[in-house]
């Protein structure tokens, strides 16, 4: 989820990246030295009150099934991870851990923690405190919506299958098929150390362990689940409070906090809407201080630039990518490349953003992994991802074209409907058939669709990375099987290289993940369609915050004006 | 949204419904009744409150509206010659100039043609949800009311169970659960809102059907007919029904107009109609996000739909003030 | 009397019955699986559905579920949402905020709906009168979002006149701005009504004997028309508090408002059955029991009615 751009920076600092983040805090305001500077002094405490906007959470304020926005970003701020990532660049630094040492084939790694940590309970934090969070996260039996992090699909610990438990041939789970209550690749070794063995070779451990599904867990939690749930505990900058449903959760820096930077702000209210053009008029009116999204209704016309004048910001996601995906294995309406490739060349993705989002407010994509992540290279879908009429029209020519209309599938909510709309106009206007949005009013009906493998026409794909890495925007979605593969796209070729590519580090890693997008292109079962772009607002009480790798805000970057 | 009108607006002259109506100035009556009126037929009610109607010019002003409504949503290729669903994005949100007139949607699509062709989605909801409501009401209320006794005592409680649930709200999960996507066809996806608005809309037909039938059904000429033998459903058609509908005609022309604004309220929470139909209520939705930007978007569709509103209401408010004797 | 009352909450029983069984069943084949956007872009893990679906007897027939939740209802047990929250506690919280709001509401409709009523009813036919009917009119042709909307456009964002939304702070302030969306629909009906209901009883005979009489016009109006006159609107105001309880979605949605219509729009959203059964049978009761209220306040006011 979301990771913690504050933590990252120091620690990515103390693990010898200070030139990236030299550089970066370079372009940025006060905001980056606010901790040392603007807050106060060192001796002083965090002071004011800020309001950001929230969702209701979905689940309890459990990290091992907590995985949406609203629930997510309070689970941030309240605990610290091993590790964190850097805001600009979503480098994974140390944060909670001395050191994370791996073997030579990426398959164990030993893992120290800082001593002298405590929960908000004031009970130590200990290499027990993560074995026993991931072992409950792993477990069939507790039903944790993020399970998948400690399988074959994140971080594939040794003997996670044994936990898990079965599922029957409808893909059903088998209640009480598991086999061991912990997974054997766990082992605490002292108070402050613990290895892990992994199932398979896999280099990018220590970036997959800062997701907040391996955050530590207090004894308190094993021990009587319902009070925690109605208070929790972690081990982070802040505190839990108190929450009322559907209209706030408050937190509050907690004093004892060991990590670095400390919070410069005393109380933070996450603010629920239910709607974002409330949020937004409340952020115009001053009402609210923090709105991490703007919404159609702002960005039309670039009106919000006004609205908030001096108080926003847009900068390029690095996490998020908008695409059209063709079922492939339940018609064979799309088995021609040049179908697919056609509609893709028909959609004029400048003017779809320009009428569904403002001119430039999204980044028309050119390939399947957003610049700002290693390994980015400009362009791996060549002519492909680009607006040509005639050419559309020539490949359409070439192929078996569309059975009467071209439907695309998506949600009609989270503003969905006026870029599909649009896309379909563009389609329409160059290839000269029919062309229409089949929506689904929410996000839970369409995903449903989808899951079910219903959906025989082009549909919406949106990816938001779980950690900042290539491999997080390759492996789950194209992969034969992966666990995020709507379309059912497979090709052997690519899976042998994914999974060469996860047993080596650095450029040669990243050199095989460019070899298997290349393939994508050939394919074009996949249309990749924008990278998002951030646009955010704050009141005239606070100063500019800084926003984290993800896109929301980073709680400990937040100080009110004096 | 709960039924807006209240009962008690109508109801009173139901009261004077059976009888003649009373208390009228007899040369007003005379002057009004002259011009070769055939004196030979026996005045009814409905018949004065028609030559009344004929000289209010709020009757007449909103008839001819309705009339010009009417026109646009069965030919719409009278008002414009443009395709509503040609659009270019290069076009998206241009403000209204001489070759568009009422400007350009978010995709780039003529308003003007949309405007005209959205008169029939609209209209068809109005029209369709208010008949039905009249027809069911009108049969469960007159059931109701002629027979007593448990007959009344369970309709009226199946009318309590609908018209506790507020309207929006009922018509709110009726179309979640029957939602329409692309592939409904368009009959369907009107035929849906019309059901969700309906199926909690007749209570209140109902309601006044039934009040009325139970006074209708105490006067001398039904008791006369009863007398010499009528069977039940002649006195209900022949005797009863003709002068229980008044109270139902000036409540369905009015509750028409709040049909035509609930359906732009459904496509607002984006549950009501659907793409590819066009309709005003889907227009004046999309075009709230660009209310400041893009103003054109929601003043011409908005335009449209109240003054079909007004229409309805003001053609509701004449018939009855021609049906209500006391208000002359 | 006491009989009557007890006639009457005897026939609630049914209808709630009757109303929870209907909402129950919509919302239970609502389409879609509640819990397949739960995990973004992939399908949750087997092991959390199959947790959900027995935790919240989805699996079973719906009747049967039916009656395990009405057991459950009748223990004053109205269950959990499918965040885990208690749904009572949610209603708790919901109601009051709403409440509230539905006053603010009726405040309006009362002020300007009887006052514009009033003074179109005593001068039929003049610019006043006819400018209380168009405006009126106008108002309800105007789908109510949009009025909001921009109500909330220049009164909050531009002019800051208004709080733009309401949030967890619903003081009598904060809900003046939806206060008044809310009551704007109810606002025309309530004017007209007075107006006409004015104008009836100005004609009656007991006014007639009172002008006759040669009491002054200002007592004639005052005293005798008024009270008259207000019956129907003061029955409908009261019924038109419990339909404003659950009437509130798109004001509540538009302005922020932690109330019923939010939670129950939140709910259908969320396919969250339990939830939306709890708000909607609520929402009966409360709305049955106004009425009765009302209708004995109407047999109090109106000497001709009797619930003997």
């Amino acid at each position: 989820m979301r990771g913690s751009a504050r933590r990252g920076a120091v620690v990515a600092a103390s693990v010898g990246l200070a030139l990236v983040l030299a550089a970066c805090g370079g372009d940025d305001d006060g905001g980056d030295n606010g901790s040392g500077g603007e807050g106060g002094g060192a001796g002083e405490g965090p002071t004011g009150s800020v309001s950001i906007n929230s969702t209701q959470p979905e689940n309890p304020l459990i990290p091992t099934t907590t995985n949406e926005v609203g629930g997510g970003n309070i689970v941030d701020a309240m605990w610290t991870g091993l590790v964190s990532y850097d805001s600009e660049t979503g480098e994974p630094g140390l944060a909670m851990a001395e050191s994370i040492e791996p073997n030579e084939d990426f398959t164990q790694f030993t893992i120290t923690i800082k001593d002298g940590w405590t929960f908000h309970d004031g009970s130590p934090v200990t290499a027990q405190s993560f074995v026993d969070a991931w072992n409950f996260g792993a477990a069939g039996a507790n039903a944790q919506l993020n399970q998948y992090f400690f399988g074959p699909d994140g971080a594939n610990i040794a003997g996670y299958d044994a936990v898990a438990g079965q599922t029957d041939d409808t893909g059903a789970f088998v209640p009480g098929s598991a086999t061991a209550e912990t997974m054997s690749g766990l082992e605490v070794v002292d108070e402050t150390t613990f290895t892990v063995t992994l199932g398979s070779p896999n280099s990018l451990f220590e970036t997959i362990i800062g997701y907040s599904a391996f955050y530590p867990m207090p004894e308190s939690f094993f021990t009587d689940q319902a009070a925690f749930i109605e208070h929790p505990i972690g081990n982070g900058p802040f505190e839990f409070v108190e929450e009322v449903p559907n209209t706030s959760i408050n937190l509050r820096a907690w004093e004892d906090y060991p990590g670095d930077p400390k919070p410069q702000v005393e109380n933070i209210e996450y603010r629920i809407y239910a709607d974002l053009d409330a949020a937004y008029a409340d952020v115009v009116a001053n009402q609210l201080d923090i709105l991490d999204k703007i919404p159609p209704a702002g960005l039309a016309g670039d009106v919000w630039k006004t609205d908030l004048e001096g108080r926003s910001a847009s900068e390029p996601l690095t996490t998020r990518f908008t695409s059209l995906t063709f079922p492939l294995t339940n018609t064979e309406a799309w088995a021609d490349p040049n179908l697919r490739k056609a509609i893709s060349r028909a959609i004029d993705r400048e003017a779809v953003i320009a009428a569904a989002y403002g001119p430039g407010n999204y980044v028309p994509a050119t390939s399947w992994v957003p610049p700002g992540n290693d390994g980015y290279v400009e362009g791996t879908c060549g002519e492909w991802c680009e607006f040509d009429a005639a050419a559309a029209q020539e490949l359409y020519a070439q192929s078996p074209g569309v059975q009467g209309t071209l439907l695309i599938s998506s949600n009609a909510d989270g503003g969905h409907r006026e870029w599909v709309d649009a896309a379909c106009t563009s389609i329409r206007d160059t290839l000269g058939i029919d062309c229409q949005g089949d929506f689904n009013p929410d996000f839970g009906s369409f995903r449903a669709r989808v899951n079910a493998n219903e959906i025989t026409n082009p549909f919406r794909t949106g990816w938001v990375a779980d950690y900042p890495s290539i491999q997080n925007f390759l492996a789950p979605l194209y992969t034969t099987n992966g666990s995020a593969n709507d379309g059912g796209y497979s090709n052997p070729q690519f899976d042998e290289l994914i999974q060469q590519a996860a047993g080596l580090e650095g450029q040669e890693a990243l050199d095989l993940y460019n070899q298997a997008e290349e393939l994508l292109a050939e394919d074009m079962a996949i249309i990749p369609l924008w990278y998002d772009n951030g646009q955010r607002g704050w009141s005239e009480n606070v100063n500019e915050p800084q926003f984290t790798w993800k896109g929301y805000v980073d709680p400990l970057s937040i100080s009110v004006k004096n | 949204m709960h039924s807006p009108v209240a009962p008690d607006q109508i109801v009173p002259s139901a009261a004077h419904v059976p009888g003649r109506p009373p208390g009228r100035a007899g040369g007003q009556r005379g002057r009004r009744r002259g011009g070769g009126h055939r004196a030979a037929v026996p005045r009814s009610l409905a018949g004065d409150a028609w030559r009344d109607l004929r000289r209010s010019p709020v009757f007449l002003v909103s008839a001819a509206i309705i009339l010009v409504l009417v026109a646009m949503a069965a030919v719409p290729g009278l008002f414009t010659s443009a395709d509503p669903r040609a659009c270019d994005l290069a076009n998206s949100r241009l403000p209204p100039s001489g070759s568009a007139w009422f400007g350009y949607d978010l995709q780039g699509c003529d308003m003007y043609a949309r405007t005209v062709h959205g008169a029939r989605a609209s209209i068809l909801v109005g029209v369709l949800t208010t008949l039905g409501i009249a027809l069911v009401g009108s049969v469960v209320g007159m059931f109701a009311g002629y027979h007593g006794g448990r007959v009344d005592a369970l309709l009226s409680r199946l009318t309590d169970m609908f018209f506790a649930v507020p309207m929006l709200l009922g018509a709110i999960i009726v179309l979640a659960t029957f939602p329409s996507t692309v592939g409904t066809p368009a009959w369907q996806t009107i035929g849906k809102v019309v059901m969700a608005l309906g199926v909690l809309g007749w209570t209140t037909v109902a309601r006044l059907m039934r009040s009325t039938v139970i006074q209708v059904k105490q006067a001398d000429y039904v008791q006369a007919a009863r007398g010499l033998g009528a069977g039940t459903s002649r006195i209900l058609l022949r005797h009863i029904l003709p002068n229980a509908v008044a109270p139902v005609v000036v409540y369905s022309t009015i509750i028409l107009g709040v049909f035509v604004v609930l359906e732009a309220t459904l496509s607002f929470l984006g549950i009501g109609l659907q793409a590819p139909v066009i309709s005003w209520g889907i227009a004046i939705s999309e075009a709230r996000a660009y209310l400041r930007q893009s103003p054109h978007m929601l003043l011409f569709p908005g335009a449209f739909l109240s003054v079909t509103v007004l229409a309805f209401i003001m053609l509701g408010d004449a018939v009855r003030d021609a049906f209500d004797p006391r208000l002359r | 009397m006491g009989r009557y009352v007890a006639r009457r909450l005897l026939q609630m029983i049914p209808v709630v019955i009757g109303t929870t069984l209907i909402i129950y069943t919509l919302v239970w084949s609502l389409p879609g699986d509640p819990f397949a956007g739960r995990c973004g872009a992939r399908p949750c893990p087997p092991a959390y559905v199959a947790a959900m679906t027995d935790k919240y007897n989805l699996d079973d027939f719906w009747l049967v579920a039916y009656f395990k939740y009405l057991g459950n209802l009748l223990t004053g047990d109205f269950g959990e949402t499918f965040q885990g929250l208690s749904v009572g506690e949610e209603l708790l919280r919901a109601y009051p905020t709403t409440a509230k709001l539905a006053l603010v509401a009726i405040a309006f409709e009362i002020l300007i709906g009887i006052g514009a009523g009033i003074l179109a009813g005593l001068r039929r036919g003049s610019y006043i009168d006819n400018l209380v009917l168009v405006s009126t009119l106008v108002v309800v042709s105007i789908p109510v979002f949009v009025i909001g909307s921009v109500l909330q456009l220049f009164l909050g964002m531009r002019w800051g006149i208004f709080p733009a939304t309401v949030g967890g702070d619903a003081s009598l302030y904060n809900l003046i701005l939806p206060g008044f969306v809310l009551a704007s629909l109810s606002l025309a009906y309530v004017a007209r009504l007075t107006r006409t209901s004015l104008a009836e009883n100005r004609r009656a005979d007991y006014v007639r004997t009172a002008v006759a009489k040669g009491l002054p016009q200002r007592r004639v109006i005052g005293v005798h028309t008024m009270r008259n006159s207000l019956i129907p609107v003061v029955t409908f105001i009261g019924a038109d508090f419990g339909a404003l309880l659950g009437g509130a979605i798109v004001t509540e949605g538009i302005f922020n408002v932690p109330g019923v219509g939010n939670l129950i729009f939140r709910s259908i959203t969320a396919r969250d059955g339990v939830m939306v059964t709890g708000a909607v049978t609520v929402l009966v009761l409360v709305f049955l029991l106004v009425n009765l209220l009302v209708d004995l306040i109407y047999g109090w006011l109106d000497p001709r009615i009797s619930h003997g």
